[in-house]
């Protein structure tokens, strides 16, 4: 029998030692954005946080989905999850924005190098594949418990979809459009910057949609990490055989999840028209 | 002086190219490099200048390698072997920073698929090349302005690109060009994707827009119509080898090869083949006081002719004079042939066109003679069997059944 687990554990247990400077320097960052992140949606009352939610659904979406926004807000308010509901929003918010700040440069890296994008692209379906709640485990070594192993899993989760869809994007540019650019005496920085990313943006905004759809997908999971949030309030349920408890938890998901994907995907979905 | 000069410039794809290069220098064949290497010969030892100014057009069947010799010249292709050399700096040996700048500022390109920015306004692409060149937005609006008004796209500014039709992208592509103040002109089969009647009218306007720039430019085009249309020069390519240079009047009337015949072959002629390339030279000729009504009719006896061009002595072209009318004079005892030249005889100069000289046979029923614009010297004569020759496509033999021989019998 083979066992590759004990040298896995044994890497981990290396880099936790020798790396802990880092991790915990990783630790301040992660976990002052996240906080960050929280206080904003605290701070003000909830009705403000509400309408605001309502009138960004308003100005890029149309009636239903602000109507859906207002009677779903207002509902988990009722049922007394507001506070959780925020925490899982600041923490999905704040780990899409890493995985994004982290996957759109590699995705870039990957269109432009055929090399890189041949390594990258199994590194991708291990971080896809893998059960999420493997990650918990180096997580948890690496961070202890509480919000930062969460978004550490979560990141890692929902990184993929940003790299593919970036790599996508730009290598779907007309290479007519690129020769033109090119011979037009386009330095590669101007290349990128204003031909390749403008005309990938669609593309790329699908990328973040599901970045943020495969965050909300951790919820629960990083919840076993004490993450807190919605996923504590489902894991609650699930522990303590509380059907109702459960229930509440998911429909709050449920509705933060309908609210993010319709308002993310509005910006996806301005279609810039490709000539051919 | 040449503006830009290619030298022996071969272009290789493929990953054993210097082994292919080494083949090609041996002599071997496209084909047994391609199954010795596996590289592909795209363009085979080009060599060409093209003068200041000039409309100098590459034709070529699709894979003959015209378009990445054009993209040899600004490099968005590297070549394998060989010089780009414009105002003698070899571009072929320029680092990344100097090429940028020969991009920007000396060669600008027009592509076939416009190569236009979708999410850009016209106004916006006119100015991208200015934009890229870090101008102030600004002066480079004000540019773009000026440019877009050459193309005739005044009041599309702010339209977004992909709301225009297909020979106004093309406008917008060339201004985008042209707003780079470029030397030269690089334009791969820029009408070939616009319909005929839009194409016709953008060629029109590129002669008018040449005219008054003074650009050079090097045109790709797959339609020799378009390249007799526009091109003071042509090349014609096939296989990766420029086959022949030259005017468009000295490819149709001198192919270099069965191939260039086989174009050439369905050309419409009328308005390229002009009178110099169809005149029968040194034809005989009643010289007005050296040879009398004897002198004349003896001329005409023995080249069995019943008619003959009237030169002065200086070769002055006068008329015409016709058997008849020398045995009448002769019948009223005239020495002279001065009674018998017919002068009212419409003429033409070497460069006028078949397509002009057609009306003549009508007018003459007989030969259109050629004289100098200045001197008014007889040069030649064109037989109205050549004009109906260049008009129709038919052989000399079906129409005379004869030999060159007996040319001017036919022609008078």
């Amino acid at each position: 029998m083979i066992h590759i687990g004990p040298y896995i554990e044994q890497f981990i247990n290396w880099l936790t030692l020798h790396f802990a400077g880092l991790f915990d320097a990783i630790k301040i960052v992660v976990e002052s954005i996240v906080n960050g992140v929280e206080w904003v949606f605290m701070f003000p009352p909830f009705y403000v946080i509400i309408l605001l939610i309502a009138f960004l659904a308003w100005k890029r979406t149309g009636l239903g989905v602000t109507i859906l926004t207002l009677l779903g807000l207002t509902l988990i308010w009722a049922m007394g999850y507001w506070a959780q509901t925020m925490a899982t929003l600041a923490l999905i918010l704040s780990s899409a924005f890493i995985a994004l700040l982290l996957g759109i440069p590699v995705g870039i890296w990957a269109a432009k190098n055929p090399m890189a994008k041949k390594i990258i692209r199994p590194i991708l379906d291990f971080m896809q594949t893998m059960p999420a709640f493997v990650y918990l485990i180096p997580a948890v070594l690496f961070f202890g418990l509480g919000k930062v192993p969460g978004a550490f899993a979560t990141i890692i989760f929902a990184m993929p979809p940003a790299v593919r869809l970036t790599t996508l994007g730009i290598s779907q540019v007309p290479e007519d459009i690129v020769e033109a650019t090119r011979s037009f005496g386009a330095t590669s920085r101007q290349l990128l910057f204003k031909v390749e990313l403008p005309l990938a943006l669609p593309t790329i905004l699908a990328g973040v949609n599901q970045t943020i759809m495969m965050a909300l997908s951790m919820v629960v999971i990083s919840a076993m990490i004490a993450a807190g949030g919605l996923g504590e309030v489902v894991l609650k349920g699930i522990t303590q055989l509380k059907i109702g408890i459960g229930f509440e938890g998911g429909i709050s998901v449920v509705i933060l999840a309908i609210i993010l994907d319709r308002i993310t995907q509005s910006f996806g979905s301005k279609k810039v028209k490709i000539s051919d | 002086m040449s503006i830009l000069k290619i030298e022996d410039l071969t272009l290789i794809f493929g990953k054993e190219k210097e082994e292919a290069l080494s083949l090609l220098k041996k002599g071997s064949t496209k084909a047994e490099i391609l199954k010795e290497t596996g590289c592909t010969v795209a363009v085979k030892n080009a060599a060409f200048e093209i003068e200041k100014g000039e409309f100098f057009v590459i034709m070529g069947l699709s894979g003959s390698g015209k378009s990445s010799l054009l993209r040899c010249l600004n490099r968005l292709i590297e070549p394998t072997s060989g010089n780009v050399i414009l105002n003698e700096v070899n571009i072929t040996s320029l680092g990344d920073k100097e090429l940028q700048d020969v991009r920007r500022k000396e060669m600008a390109m027009v592509f076939q698929k416009f190569g236009l920015l979708p999410h850009r306004t016209v106004l916006e692409n006119v100015a991208f090349g200015l934009e890229l060149q870090d101008i102030p937005e600004k002066e480079r609006e004000e540019k773009a302005k000026k440019v877009i008004e050459l193309v005739s796209l005044q009041g599309y500014e702010n339209q977004p690109t992909a709301a225009l039709s297909g020979g106004m992208q093309q406008r917008v592509g060339l201004a985008r060009a042209l707003a780079n103040e470029p030397e030269i002109l690089l334009m791969d089969e820029a009408f070939s994707a616009l319909d005929p009647l839009i194409r016709t009218q953008m060629q029109d306007e590129l002669i008018d827009l040449q005219k008054t720039m003074h650009k050079t430019i090097v045109f790709i085009t797959h339609d020799l119509d378009e390249a007799i249309r526009l091109g003071d020069r042509i090349a014609i390519m096939k296989d990766g080898e420029i086959i022949q240079i030259g005017t468009p009047e000295e490819i149709l009337t001198n192919p270099a090869t069965d191939y260039v015949s086989s174009f050439v072959e369905k050309v419409d002629r009328k308005s390229i083949i002009t009178a110099a390339s169809l005149m029968f030279e040194k034809p005989t000729v009643a010289i007005f006081r050296k040879d009398g009504v004897e002198g004349t009719l003896r001329k005409m006896r023995s080249s069995g002719l019943t008619a003959l061009p009237a030169v002065s002595t200086d070769k002055e072209f006068l008329g015409f004079v016709y058997l008849k009318d020398i045995l009448e004079i002769k019948a009223k005892g005239h020495h002279t042939i001065e009674a018998a030249i017919i002068s009212d005889i419409p003429v033409a100069y070497p460069e006028t066109t078949v397509e002009t000289m057609l009306p003549f046979i009508a007018e003459n029923g007989r030969a259109v003679p050629i004289i100098d614009k200045d001197t008014r010297k007889l040069l030649g004569i064109v037989a109205q069997t050549s004009l109906l020759i260049e008009t129709t496509g038919a052989s000399w033999e079906n129409i005379t059944g004869n030999s060159i021989d007996n040319l001017q019998n036919e022609i008078l």
